[in-house]
């Protein structure tokens, strides 16, 4: 089995530097790339090797490149890699981060050539202060080889690229936030259209791209777009960072098939549930996701496969909820999250989220009412598609819509016994 | 008033931006490195020499939860609540730090020493509860295990 993406990372020993990665390859792509392919070939190849985003939206990469206009001669665009892992339960950005920031600079060099960028930005969430220090110094060494900077090996392709650590809130993962937030703004997001390939940082077109999506990019020029798809079990092309976390005997992040089944994700590679604890359900791809139970084990993990089944991928790293764990006070602590990191923006994000908290804490402490179920219901509408700003309070909706459509009877009980059963 | 090497430092961000304004955020940063906090006399002396008016500045220190408005302690523990900690028990190392050090979130002890709050999800999820203190990160906490830490800041 293949695993491109982690193949060269041992975190028995310090991650790859500059040396190591060309020895085993690195930098292919930089060269095939700028010396031999026009821009408009390798976004068309990202295209065709249907590479989906892996920040959670899944929009084709290729396809959104595709959009940011090639005509003009010497206009300013810029690249930004996205990693502001904040989704909670997600930590698989990190290990990329960590283990390979050279593979990220170059699937950044590429990406950037291939839409024309001049400037990128590494958009770093500041708790990851390991990863800072490796891509500062992995930026360094690259410009020292000339990868960065002026005339990249001779091509008259110019790159600079800037590491930018955040200072808090998950709205600047959105990546219009994001671009608010790198022009020293508060991070709300923005209206589209525009879209960022069109009018993005300083209003100049530009790519947000996630780091899983960027470190797949050199693979995909050095292999082809059918290797890249004969490497998934479905027809989601590629491998997928996989992580669990919660009850399980060894939770972690595996490279694996796009399509393995969340069956086997739990039972072969995180060890099966603790002894004495059972599985309940799972928010299959973060915190804003729906979930699913136990009927759907066997679904694939993959786009199409999790979708079908009333949920997201998302950013395919699990939390996994147990028979010792409330359901109430879980998807309470959801909203907690939520009702925080809303931006404010818009009303019913704004005022909806911190109603809904506040409901389910009522309910968690024994003191709800059946009508509050109602009112809960109520919000997954309100706040649900279209009806707001952003996709946030959507988000937020997934794991509460599906929590009150799986776990019902809790949320009775703590009603009807004036308490939680769990405590 | 800002120091010569505040000033510097900024003006060293400001020249990598196109729009003065959007070195801002790096202006916090660096003062708040400096300073341990900002108080509304270093946000008076940042807007001036980012060009912005006070209030202007102050909506975006507000925005973003680790720009400190406040005076914090010498070392700043930051406990993960959000879900995969929630389900692996962080509310008991909370309960811990409470005994241990006799305040709450968002509170900072007599002595300065810590300063205690809540942090969303810290991406150590396969190892929680998990916390970090100033630059460190701490994953698989228990009880015994903080008791050790904790020493370590002084």
């Amino acid at each position: 089995m293949e695993r491109p993406l982690t193949q060269h990372i041992n975190f028995n020993r310090t991650s790859l530097n500059l040396k190591d990665y060309v020895s085993v390859g690195g930098y292919q792509a930089v060269h095939k790339a700028l010396k031999s392919m026009a821009p408009q070939d390798v976004t068309k190849m990202v295209q065709e090797a249907d590479l989906k985003g892996r920040g959670g939206a899944g929009f084709n990469t290729g396809m959104k490149w595709s959009f940011v206009p090639m005509n003009e001669v010497g206009q300013i665009k810029y690249l930004i890699a996205n990693a502001d892992e904040m989704e909670p339960g997600t930590f698989k950005d990190r290990m990329l981060l960590e283990g390979n920031p050279h593979q990220l600079i170059e699937g950044m060099i590429v990406s950037a050539f291939a839409i024309q960028a001049n400037i990128s930005y590494v958009f770093l969430r500041w708790a990851y202060k390991k990863a800072a220090w490796l891509i500062e110094h992995a930026i360094a060494e690259a410009y020292a080889a000339g990868y960065l900077g002026k005339n990249i090996l001779g091509s008259r392709f110019n790159l600079e690229m800037h590491l930018h650590t955040g200072i808090g809130r998950y709205m600047c993962g959105e990546e219009t936030a994001l671009l608010n937030a790198l022009e020293g703004k508060r991070a709300t997001p923005r209206a589209k259209p525009p879209f960022p390939q069109v009018s993005g940082l300083f209003g100049k077109p530009t790519i947000v791209n996630n780091v899983e999506t960027l470190s797949n990019i050199p693979h995909i020029i050095n292999n082809g777009p059918d290797w890249f798809k004969a490497l998934s079990l479905t027809s989601d092309a590629g491998t997928k960072l996989y992580g669990i976390s919660g009850k399980v005997n060894k939770p972690g992040l595996w490279e694996l098939p796009m399509g393995t089944t969340i069956r086997e994700l739990i039972e072969e590679h995180a060890g099966g549930m603790k002894k004495g604890f059972k599985f309940r359900g799972a928010l299959p791809g973060g915190a804003s996701t729906d979930f699913l139970v136990e009927e759907h084990l066997d679904v694939k993990m993959d786009y199409k496969s999790v979708s079908a089944a009333g949920s997201r991928l998302g950013t395919g790293t699990m939390i996994i909820l147990d028979d010792h764990t409330c359901p109430v006070g879980f998807v309470h602590n959801l909203e907690h999250f939520f009702a925080q990191e809303s931006c404010g923006w818009c009303t019913p994000c704004r005022e909806g989220l911190p109603w809904t908290e506040r409901i389910l804490l009522s309910i968690e402490n024994g003191e709800g009412r059946m009508e509050d179920l109602d009112l809960l219901e109520m919000h997954t509408h309100h706040l649900g598609p279209g009806n707001t700003f952003c996709a946030l309070a959507p988000g937020a909706m997934e794991p509460l819509q599906s929590g009150l459509k799986y776990f019902r009877e809790d949320f009775e009980k703590h009603i009807n016994e004036k308490k939680c059963p769990w405590r | 008033m800002l120091s010569k090497e505040e000033i510097r430092s900024i003006d060293h961000e400001i020249a990598l931006v196109p729009v003065r304004r959007a070195a801002c955020i790096e202006a916090l940063k660096i003062v708040q490195h400096h300073r341990g906090w900002i108080s509304d006399e270093s946000l008076h002396a940042i807007a001036a020499h980012m060009e912005m008016s006070a209030e202007e500045l102050d909506s975006v220190a507000t925005f973003y939860n680790l720009i400190f408005r406040k005076p914090v302690g010498r070392n700043i523990i930051l406990l993960c609540d959000s879900i995969s900690c929630y389900v692996m028990g962080y509310e008991k190392i909370y309960e811990h730090l409470q005994t241990l050090l006799h305040i709450k979130f968002g509170e900072t002890t007599p002595d300065y020493r810590f300063t205690l709050l809540p942090n969303p999800c810290l991406g150590s999820c396969d190892h929680a509860p998990t916390l970090m203190i100033n630059q460190d990160t701490y994953r698989d906490l228990t009880n015994e295990k903080l008791d050790d830490i904790l020493k370590e800041y002084k």
